[in-house]
């Protein structure tokens, strides 16, 4: 008869045992973040769609302390989940071989940053042209 | 001459036949500033307890068979040295989400089922005679699947992702990297056989990219990113397939 009795450990709290587990689980948590703005800005939508006056109440909660202060922890939640996203941008995308060389990764993250710097930028200045 | 240097290494201990689960021993190892935590291990065999279990052979992380979890982290023993730990103990355990055969040895059965289930070796587009000759490759076309070749069989990777542990079932990130590395070469023409299993319910899409597989890899296989790519290479079958009846999935 075999001796053997293979034993299988729990994976109870397993994200918890782990640094890199830990921060993965923050960053996937943060995604829950962009939801929530996403919500938002699509409550605005129909707002505007209800007419001027809908509309303005909905700018003029935006404007209220703790609108200012859901948006700050949000922001910092979805600059978390926007750095850690970037991170593991090497891990998800396929090789960019260029002249014969692989692109290196540190390179392939900073020009992920370089692209939402410049879209934002853009974005901004376009948004601020249309309120000007 | 100076004081001999003790570390004291815990060891998750499992004797399949006298312990229900694994229990941890500490032993008081004397050692020297060039001993592997693989030498400590062995040191503990050959003078506390003959019945300690653990696999190893070449010493030189090459062979891939000493892997354990060296303070929780899948490390290769032969590559992990004593001295980087002292003077904190070291708690040493069979390799993570594998089960516990006995003692640091883990059933790997299961890994060799994936390992054959992708079919890694060449399986050519067409038969090819002797006389026709060798296959010719560029350098380029080499360089596109040389990384995918260094994989050791080591299961590191496996140890590190949390996606394995929770469902054993899951091909896995080392497999996977084995997989990637026939489909790349150019001699080969068995991507859409080995697709049926990337796209399977047991593929690529049980991999959330935490990303700790490549991270832990000593032969910087990354094979995260194996998977990750052939997560694309799933998708454009999938929505490939309706216009060319050729793709694999099923
Ligand atoms: S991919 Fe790396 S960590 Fe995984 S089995 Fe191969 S060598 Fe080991
Ligand atoms: S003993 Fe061969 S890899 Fe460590």
């Amino acid at each position: 008869m075999s001796k053997r009795r293979p034993y299988v450990r729990s994976m109870d709290g397993w994200w918890k045992k782990n640094p890199f587990y830990v921060e993965y689980m923050i960053h996937e948590g943060t995604a829950l973040f962009i939801v929530a703005y996403s919500i938002v800005l699509t409550f605005g939508l129909v707002r505007l769609a209800q007419g001027e006056v809908a509309w303005n109440g909905w700018l003029e909660a935006m404007k209220s302390p703790l609108s200012i202060i859901f948006h700050l922890v949000l922001l910092v939640a979805i600059a978390y989940h926007a750095f850690t996203w970037f991170k593991l941008f090497p891990l998800t995308t396929p090789p960019v071989v260029i002249n014969g060389k692989k692109l290196e990764s540190g390179l392939i993250v900073r020009s992920g940053w370089t692209a939402t710097i410049v879209a934002t930028v853009v974005s901004f200045v376009i948004v601020w042209g249309i309120a000007a | 001459m100076s004081e001999q240097k003790i570390i004291e290494i815990e060891v998750l201990r499992y004797l399949p036949e006298s312990d229900q689960a694994p229990r941890p021993e500490v032993y008081k190892v004397p050692f020297t500033d060039d001993m592997s935590v693989l030498q400590g291990v062995q040191y503990i065999k050959d003078n506390f307890d003959g019945s300690l279990t653990f696999r190893w052979s070449c010493r030189m992380a090459i062979c891939g068979s000493c892997g354990m979890m060296i303070n929780g982290i899948p490390k290769l023993s032969c590559e992990a040295f004593i001295r980087d730990y002292y003077p904190k103990r070291i708690s040493i355990e069979a390799l993570g989400n594998f089960p516990i055969e006995k003692d640091l040895v883990v059933d790997l059965s299961g890994f060799i089922e994936k390992l054959e289930a992708i079919q890694p070796y060449i399986i050519p587009k067409e038969p090819r005679t002797v006389e026709e000759g060798e296959y010719i490759q560029t350098p380029a076309q080499f360089a596109d699947y040389i990384q995918f070749t260094s994989c050791i069989n080591c299961t590191l990777c496996y140890a590190a992702c949390p996606q394995v542990g929770l469902n054993p079932d899951f091909i896995g990130p080392g497999a996977m990297a084995l997989m990637h590395r026939y489909n790349m070469d150019s001699r080969d023409g068995g991507q859409a056989r080995r697709m049926e299993i990337a796209a399977s319910e047991e593929g690529v899409y049980n991999c959330s990219a935490v990303g700790y597989c490549s991270e832990v890899c000593p032969k910087k296989v990354d094979p995260g990113n194996a998977v990750n790519i052939n997560k694309i290479n799933a998708g454009k079958d999938y929505f490939l397939r309706f216009l060319s009846p050729k793709g694999g999935a099923k």
